[in-house]
């Protein structure tokens, strides 16, 4: 069985505050860039898919030659190997655009049965790209898995949330399976895994390889804008006992109109 | 000359800061008002390797480089001073001295089992009457037959009661002096090796500092560590080293100080302003990330030469004189830029202060160090 994993290299989110729209636009993000915090779920998850079921592992990435630290934090924790899909008509599309690319270098790769992903990207925040390679491949998609509790004879049996309750699916490979954060505890990569890691050459997929020099694109964007910081204000409620604080507080909150 | 980390230290860094900062820092402020030592983040230290860090693989380490390993002690030491102190002495005077002395055997037994974070390991050298003055000490080591009986008493070891692996300075050549004295490796739970009570300190109060007493302990013969008088050479060699990783600890807790008071100028309002518009907050500042980025330049540059070979003995010296001293300022403009608050315990800068203490005397005090480099610069 081959499992493989889509990871996201995005900013680290204490300092996604400080990207500014001239960065996002020009595509030359100055943070410190790290695996999107939800891919880190999925590519746990591919390890241990490897530990309970033989299944090898590849890390497949989106991105600019170079643009390789995701990748190698899925190495380092113990993925198998790892590939840059450097695709610029992907890079600078829209979402359908980067799930075409995606799904191309899922079937470049050969043989895989399941292609695991976070639930969304931390930059992007649209939870729409492993839909989009579920729709490109042709495969089944499941979402918000919680557990991956079997994969025999050909179906794969999960565990899933979704509003107001939990259900056991079953659903024949291939499949997509974007992961909740309930379904592991990421591992630190270990030290040792860091310095293989780092000396690891990662093979990288280019756009005529795939056959992808243009995907059309359905969006544009016509602006960019942050959002305007919300102003908050901090009020202790005070009193000399929890009653009286508790007191205080419902009034405040009548005043405010919360409740 | 090029002033980037390359790919492999920001990686070892960034991960070090990440388990420090989730792992470690929220349990800093409990250890420092507790005194327990924080042993489940010393497991999970060792799991990860980091425990073995620049020792080779094929002694159960890493084989990362200085650089990377004096960033993983400044990390873990912006977190928490206890444990990067416990860190730094584990690998810088255990696991280097049993790595550039120990026979093959030695290093097969003891550096694998403490690199691989099975167990921590100290270094018996200061005594009651015998600190900066290591010619005096008066722990003796006579052999007997196949074995080496140690008589006498060390202070202020770190970890010396919780250790694995003591390695004990001794004198086996009262007339030699200095050059008459031995390193041996001791085992806990040797009959005869005692480990005295905890030191109750100023700071670093995670961190265990211990007294160790030998009575009639008898070791076997191979447990001589390196040559025969030895010693001397060897923790000379040792302190070396050790002093990039006590600077390293010095940037880390300064750096912590600094941060904690850039965040509050930046929160604390007085005269309708945040106080980090005013211009006295801004000179400290600046003069306090000035002095973090000498240190760390200090640093890099003892440990760059560490590991080519160079010898480094002046540079270490001045990073740790420097760097602790710079430290020493930094948490002092970080408690005058907190104000009032920065003297309460509940505010990290007090114990950053209490902790960055020791570092002007552990390993080489100022005093020393200054005569170190002295006399170097003189030869010159």
């Amino acid at each position: 069985m081959k499992v493989a994993v889509l990871i996201k290299q995005t900013p680290d989110t204490a300092e996604l505050p400080k990207v500014s729209p001239e960065e996002v636009r020009s595509g030359d993000v100055k943070a410190t860039m790290v695996i999107n915090p939800w891919d880190e779920y999925a590519a746990e998850e591919a390890i241990q898919l490897g530990d309970r079921f033989g299944a090898s592992s590849v890390a497949i990435s989106l991105g600019k030659e170079g643009e390789t630290d995701a990748l190698k934090h899925a190495l380092a924790m113990g993925v198998n190997s790892a590939l840059l899909v450097d695709v610029e008509a992907a890079r600078e599309g829209d979402v359908w655009a980067v799930a075409t690319a995606l799904a191309a270098a899922v079937q470049h790769e050969g043989d895989v049965d399941v292609v695991l992903t976070g639930k969304m990207s931390v930059d992007g925040n649209s939870g729409a790209v492993y839909t989009g390679v579920a729709c490109k491949l042709g495969w089944n998609l499941l979402v918000n898995v919680t557990k991956i509790v079997d994969i025999a004879d050909g179906v794969v049996t999960a565990e899933r949330s979704f509003e107001g309750g939990q259900e056991t699916v079953t659903m024949p490979l291939p499949v997509v399976i974007s992961v909740a954060k309930e379904i592991n505890d990421p591992r630190y990569p270990s030290f040792m895994g860091i310095r293989k890691a780092s000396r690891a050459k990662i093979p990288v997929l280019t756009a005529q390889e795939l056959g992808l020099e243009s995907i059309p694109r359905a969006v544009r964007w016509e602006n960019l804008r942050k959002p305007e910081a919300r102003h908050t204000e901090v009020q202790i409620i005070e009193g000399e006992t929890v009653e009286e604080q508790a007191a205080k507080l419902v009034d405040a909150l009548l005043a405010e109109k919360v409740i | 000359m090029d002033f980037q980390l390359n790919d492999e230290q920001r990686a070892i860094r960034d991960m070090v800061r990440r388990f420090a900062q989730e792992k470690v820092a929220p349990l800093a402020h409990h250890t420092d008002e507790t005194g327990e030592f924080p042993a489940q983040i010393f497991k999970e230290m060792g799991e990860l390797g980091l425990l073995g860090l620049p020792v080779p693989e094929e002694y159960g380490g890493v084989g990362a480089d200085t650089v990377s390993y004096a960033l993983a002690v400044e990390e873990l030491s912006a977190a928490c001073g206890s444990t990067g102190l416990t860190y730094a002495a584990h690998t810088s005077l255990a696991c280097m001295p049993l790595l550039w002395f120990g026979s093959e055997a030695q290093k097969r037994k003891y550096l694998t089992h403490l690199a691989q974070g099975k167990g921590l390991g100290a270094f018996g050298l200061t005594e009651p009457q015998a600190g900066s003055d290591a010619a005096g000490l008066r722990t003796t080591a006579v052999k007997d037959g196949d074995s080496w009986v140690l008589n006498g008493q060390k202070m202020w070891i770190t970890s010396g009661a919780i250790a694995d692996v003591v390695i004990v300075a001794a004198v086996t050549d009262p007339e030699r002096g200095a050059r008459g004295i031995s390193n041996f490796i001791v085992e806990k739970g040797t009959p005869g090796f005692i480990p005295g009570k905890n030191e109750p300190k100023m700071g670093l109060k995670g961190s265990v500092t211990s007294q160790l007493f030998f009575q009639d302990c008898r070791i076997p013969a191979e447990n001589l560590l390196g040559e025969l008088n030895g010693g001397f050479i060897q923790f000379m060699k040792t302190l070396d080293g050790g002093r990039i990783s006590i600077a390293a600890c010095s940037l880390g807790l300064g750096r912590a100080a600094f941060e904690a008071a850039r965040e509050y100028a930046k929160q604390r309002h007085a005269f309708g302003h945040p106080i980090a518009d005013f211009q006295a907050i801004q000179f400290k500042l600046a003069d306090m990330a000035t002095e973090l980025e000498a240190s760390r330049l200090l640093i890099y540059q003892a440990a760059v030469l560490k590991d080519r070979g160079r010898p480094f003995t002046k540079e270490a010296a001045m990073a740790k004189l420097f760097a602790s001293e710079a430290a020493e300022r930094v948490c002092y403009q970080a408690i005058q830029i907190h104000g009032g608050y920065g003297y309460s315990r509940e505010y990290p800068v007090e114990r950053i202060y209490r902790d960055n203490r020791l570092m002007a005397i552990g390993e080489g005090t100022s005093e020393i160090l200054r005569m170190v480099i002295g006399r170097r610069v003189l030869r010159e």
